[in-house]
């Protein structure tokens, strides 16, 4: 049940992703070399929505459904955090796609994708195997 | 209908996405995050990969296996269903070895990179920064940078 609650979710955001044309390739370009605003300002609206949020949640001490406190923890900083980074730039940079996009991209038809999301499954298996010997 | 059909504009999509922040928490107690469920995919195609991947915590992330599948799924409705005429996101060249190996190349970098900076644009920039977390910053600030210096070392130095 509550799997299916993810499932209609994650329908949702893949339909918004797609229809506003962020998981395309030819956005993500014009947004890296500064030729259109369109992704900064879907970006900067989005965060901006989440900060309001996370504190019109807080303020209203509204609790999970069930009753539980809000998980509200950010985060704790390792040097992973830029080193990873400057990876996953170079990999968005050359794919047009960030993790979420990525199954868009599949679904949206856009076959050649797949190539994408194989490296990236290998990818996060590669930490995993690597994972003692980097610095973090 | 129409407004359906035809794209959808940044502020339309863009408070569409930051409210699944609030959703998410709401309705599960979750934090928006979308690169783990790379791994979570490893553990569900080859499950002896947990040996491996042992530090990587199935049953907290098992959500977000359900979440992609479903944006696997809104990829789909919205380009064959909910659109006037079927979009393209990928350009002509990729569909070609090389273009193929390109995108192999770049996903192990997407996969390996949001894995070792622990986020992603989803776990970092969208719900890092509406928890007001200075780590997820420098994650954010990091990948912006590298994809910029990148993409115009490539277009401009290379070809």
């Amino acid at each position: 049940m509550t799997n299916l609650i993810f499932i209609v979710l994650g329908t949702a955001f893949g339909v918004i992703l797609t229809k506003s044309d962020v998981i395309s390739w030819f956005r993500i370009r014009k947004m890296f070399l500064l030729e259109e605003p369109y992704m900064y300002l879907v970006i900067g609206s989005a965060i901006l929505t989440g900060i309001i949020s996370v504190q019109l949640l807080k303020k209203f001490g509204i609790v999970a459904r069930g009753g539980e406190q809000l998980n509200l923890k950010g985060k704790a900083y390792h040097r992973g955090f830029i080193f990873g980074s400057l990876f996953f730039g170079i990999g968005w940079s050359i794919t047009g796609a960030c993790p979420g996009p990525v199954f868009a991209q599949v679904g949206a038809g856009e076959h050649a994708a797949l190539f994408t999301l194989g490296g990236a499954l290998i990818g996060a298996f590669l930490y995993h195997l690597l994972r003692d010997k980097l610095p973090h | 209908m129409e407004l359906i059909l035809n794209q959808w504009d940044w502020y339309i999509a863009g408070p569409l996405l930051g409210l699944f922040v609030p959703l998410l928490l709401v309705l599960g107690n979750k934090l928006l995050g979308i690169s783990s469920s790379f791994e979570h995919m490893c553990t569900v195609i080859i499950p002896r990969s947990r040996n491996i991947m042992s530090r990587y915590d199935h049953q907290k992330n098992s959500w977000k296996f359900y979440f992609v599948i479903g944006i696997f799924l809104g990829g789909f409705l919205a380009n064959f269903m909910l659109s006037a005429r079927t979009m393209h996101f990928l350009p002509e060249e990729y569909y070609s070895l090389t273009g193929y190996l390109k995108l192999f190349l770049g996903g192990i970098l997407i996969g390996f990179g949001t894995r070792y900076a622990d986020g992603c644009t989803a776990g970092h920039t969208i719900t890092g920064l509406a928890l007001l977390n200075p780590a997820s910053l420098a994650a954010t600030v990091t990948f912006f940078i590298s994809g910029l210096l990148f993409t115009f070392i490539s277009v401009y130095l290379i070809t």
